[in-house]
């Protein structure tokens, strides 16, 4: 195997399972979130619009810890430096 | 399939290149500024108010009324700066409904000179408010051992709010790329609806970070100097 195909494999191998496992701690705090967000709102349905928008902008922070992962993947996918020196030696 | 939007390369002359992001980057400062510039050319104080007026005067309250809540006591003082960095990446998310249009917060570094901003004016403001030996003072808060991780964590925030908003709009148009491909009739449109409610979200976040960031260095008032005056005492509350 050449440096290229092994890079290829790594990186495929790397960018599924970077974003396997790094979406498992942010959908588990997504979803214990949301849980108490509806809690809190079955006891003060008053305060609807507080915890509303609480919860929108604690979600999309969650979030962001899985979008880390996803943009590392997407880095490594499509444009992966290691790749794009070993291409850049072939190349000449 | 490309990443970001500094791929497309409208003009080149040697060194110096057009991409998408400076172009649209151009285009969402264009219409902000034409349309601020039209709308406050007559204002007027009576009860007959253009529509025009009455919609600036909603956003701009919104907007003092979100950073108040953030904790900054004086919005008018921040209002230049953080409203205008709300109006900009709404705008910028929100004309994404247009075709042909690639939104320039979906590049790295549009998010990276925002979030440089932001990193820029917390000790300006800080210092403005406090003064620079209080500012400095904050930095090895509970005790001096703790002065290398305020550094870092004022240097990793900085990253997380840049990447959080690039990261956020690059997945959108990508989502709808691969979608595309896979099944290109009704879902693509869905994700899209969720994609500009996204961008409204990191917004308006992006927007509540900087502000609460900026509360945070420049806060004077201690509970202890409070009058009884005041009915409320210094409130720290998250938004």
């Amino acid at each position: 195997m050449d440096s290229l195909t092994l890079i290829a494999i790594c990186s495929i191998i790397t960018a599924g399972l970077t974003i396997g496992i790094g979406v498992l701690g942010p959908s588990l705090a997504e979803g214990s979130a949301v849980a108490s967000a509806l809690n809190a709102l079955a006891q003060q349905p008053d305060a609807s619009a507080t915890i509303t928008r609480t919860l929108f902008v604690g979600l999309a922070m969650i979030e962001s810890t899985a979008i880390y992962c996803f943009v590392v993947s997407m880095i490594v996918l499509f444009s992966n430096p290691f790749w794009n020196y070993f291409i850049a030696q072939s190349g000449g | 399939m490309h990443l970001s939007p500094d791929e497309i390369i409208y003009w080149q002359y040697g060194f110096l290149k057009l991409n998408a992001t400076i172009v649209f980057t151009w285009a969402v400062m264009l219409i902000l500024v034409l349309s601020a510039y039209l709308i406050t050319r007559k204002l007027n104080k009576n009860l007959h108010r253009s529509r025009w007026q009455n919609g600036l005067e909603i956003v701009v309250i919104t907007i003092m009324q979100q950073i108040t809540a953030a904790g900054l006591r004086k919005p008018k003082q921040y209002m230049g700066f953080l409203g205008s960095l709300f109006l900009f990446i709404a705008m910028a998310n929100l004309l994404t409904i247009f075709p042909h249009f690639e939104a320039p917060t979906g590049s790295l570094s549009t998010t990276i000179a925002l979030a440089l901003c932001v990193f820029i004016s917390v000790p300006y403001y800080g210092i403005k408010n406090r003064g620079l030996k209080l500012y400095l003072l904050a930095y090895a808060e509970p005790t001096f051992f703790m002065l290398p991780f305020n550094i870092i964590g004022e240097l990793s925030r900085t990253l997380a709010l840049a990447v959080r908003l690039f990261g956020n709009m690059m997945s959108g148009t990508m989502i709808i790329a691969i979608l595309l491909v896979i099944s290109p009739l009704i879902f693509p449109v869905i994700m899209s609806i969720l994609g500009l409610l996204t961008g409204m979200v990191q917004a308006y976040i992006f927007f509540v970070l900087a502000s609460v960031y900026i509360a945070a260095a420049s806060s004077v008032t201690k509970p202890s100097s409070l009058s009884l005056k005041t009915p409320k005492p210094d409130k720290t509350e998250e938004t």
